[in-house]
């Protein structure tokens, strides 16, 4: 295909075309995807989460600013919602990273979810694959500000931050199942406001609670506005590289990250043949009645829908 | 699917943005993907967005009177880079005269003030690429 060999080569407008062919899910993109596939796993591929207004923009732009001035280039992704009512979208991250646009060894994309849950668009990972196979070092993908629920950012990067702010709520916030468990690293952001060591001190807490593991996430104060922390923040994403390929871990994630994202991709094939065959059923109607009527329930005649 | 994304940006030294917000939110509610750049952009900074983003319209706002210096930058970088197949709309205080230039460089439309969110989002809907 043109598209990728221009990628390849380093055009940054093909590069562009074809993260836009996998949001569509044009029927290129597969075709596009199978030849970039080969030429990713380079990239160091670093999630940040965290809620709304943490500063995640502002903090990727800071290390953005750090891996450039060490000579690495850095591809980013930054995802905002879409509204579930038009499909419509606000894309703002790209507001606190305007000064890096210029910088040609950064390539910055702003995208929405469109429908998509668990703080990551359906296409993210595909995105990130692209951008690896441009030849970026660092892939920094920002989440949608995320509440407590949405983790799949575990399953695209090998390095999770984790950032929140002071003041976001007491220690039992820090003990709940879900965001706070995923971090490899936590960020105190906006350190400078009150409260800052009570933050850290309850997220040090919270982690020293749980079985030790061979990797202890470090907390580390930042102040993305004025830099602040920057150099500390990205020594600890440097060692938790390290980490994982001293024990052997980043084969063994990656593995099972292949694994999970399969299992996905089977998953859409499986279920759109399944749905597709079910819609096309002469029961289907008949069984729709029988279920408003009460006459039938949902399991049932979804079974009924199977054995067709 | 297809969306039309749009880049909204502010070219210059004016601090004054709530025009684009107003548009910005209209094209959002139109099922539109809007990506802001903030205050005070270079041509050079909305150019590399427009070319990043692959965004089908670039819609630039501005109010200080400089559109005849900032305006005709942004679409020759974008020409250079071989993307004249983006919209390119303006909106702000744009005397008659110079929109009648802009248009001839390849400003696709000039809204003034007082234009209805909807005029802008039929055009843009019936304009770009998409």
């Amino acid at each position: 295909m043109e598209l990728v060999k221009q990628l390849l080569k380093g055009d940054k407008r093909a590069c562009a075309r074809l993260i836009t062919l996998v949001e569509n899910d044009d029927p290129q993109a597969r075709k596009a995807l199978k030849e970039i596939y080969p030429h990713t796993g380079h990239a160091h591929i670093i999630g940040v989460t965290g809620p709304p207004g943490a500063g995640k923009s502002s903090l990727v732009d800071k290390l953005t600013q750090f891996y450039r001035s060490h000579e690495k280039t850095v591809g980013i992704i930054a995802v905002d919602p879409s509204s579930p009512f038009t499909g419509g979208a606000l894309l703002g991250d790209r507001i606190r990273m305007q000064e890096r646009a210029t910088d040609s060894g950064v390539f910055i994309r702003s995208m929405g979810t469109r429908g998509h849950m668990g703080g990551l668009a359906a296409c993210t990972k595909d995105a990130i694959k692209i951008l690896d196979a441009f030849g970026k070092d660092v892939i920094i993908v920002e989440t949608v500000g995320t509440g407590q629920d949405e983790v799949d950012i575990i399953r695209a990067a090998d390095t999770v931050l984790v950032v929140t702010m002071p003041s976001l709520g007491d220690d039992i916030q820090a003990i709940k199942a879900g965001i706070l468990e995923i971090g490899d690293i936590f960020v105190v952001n906006k350190a400078d406001l009150d409260y800052a060591d009570t933050a850290v001190m309850e997220l040090e807490m919270m982690l020293d609670f749980g079985n030790k593991k061979r990797w202890n996430p470090p907390v580390i104060k930042t102040i993305a506005s004025t830099e602040k922390g920057i150099d500390t923040l990205a020594a600890a994403i440097d060692s938790h590289m390290e980490f994982l390929k001293k024990e052997g871990l980043l084969g063994e994630n990656r593995r099972l990250k292949v694994e999970m994202e399969l299992l996905e991709v089977l998953n859409q094939y499986i279920t759109k043949e399944i749905l597709e065959k079910a819609k096309k059923s002469e029961k289907f109607d008949d069984l729709i009645d029988s279920i408003v009527k009460r006459k039938i329930d949902y399991h049932t005649a979804a079974k009924k829908l199977l054995k067709h | 699917m297809r969306k039309i994304r749009v880049l909204v940006a502010k070219p210059g030294l004016d601090g004054h943005d709530r025009g684009a917000k107003v548009v910005a939110r209209a094209l959002r509610d139109a099922g539109m993907e809007v990506i802001y750049t903030g205050l005070r952009q270079t041509p050079e900074q909305i150019a590399e967005a427009a070319l990043q983003e692959d965004v089908d319209c670039v819609g630039l706002s501005i109010l200080s009177g400089a559109h005849m210096t900032l305006i005709p930058k942004v679409i020759e970088l974008l020409k250079k880079n071989k993307a004249e197949d983006i919209l390119i709309t303006v909106g702000g205080i744009i005397p008659d005269e110079d929109a009648a230039k802009l248009r001839s460089i390849g400003v696709d439309e000039v809204f003034g003030p007082g234009t209805p969110t909807q005029d802008i989002i039929e055009f843009i809907q019936s304009h770009a690429r998409a």
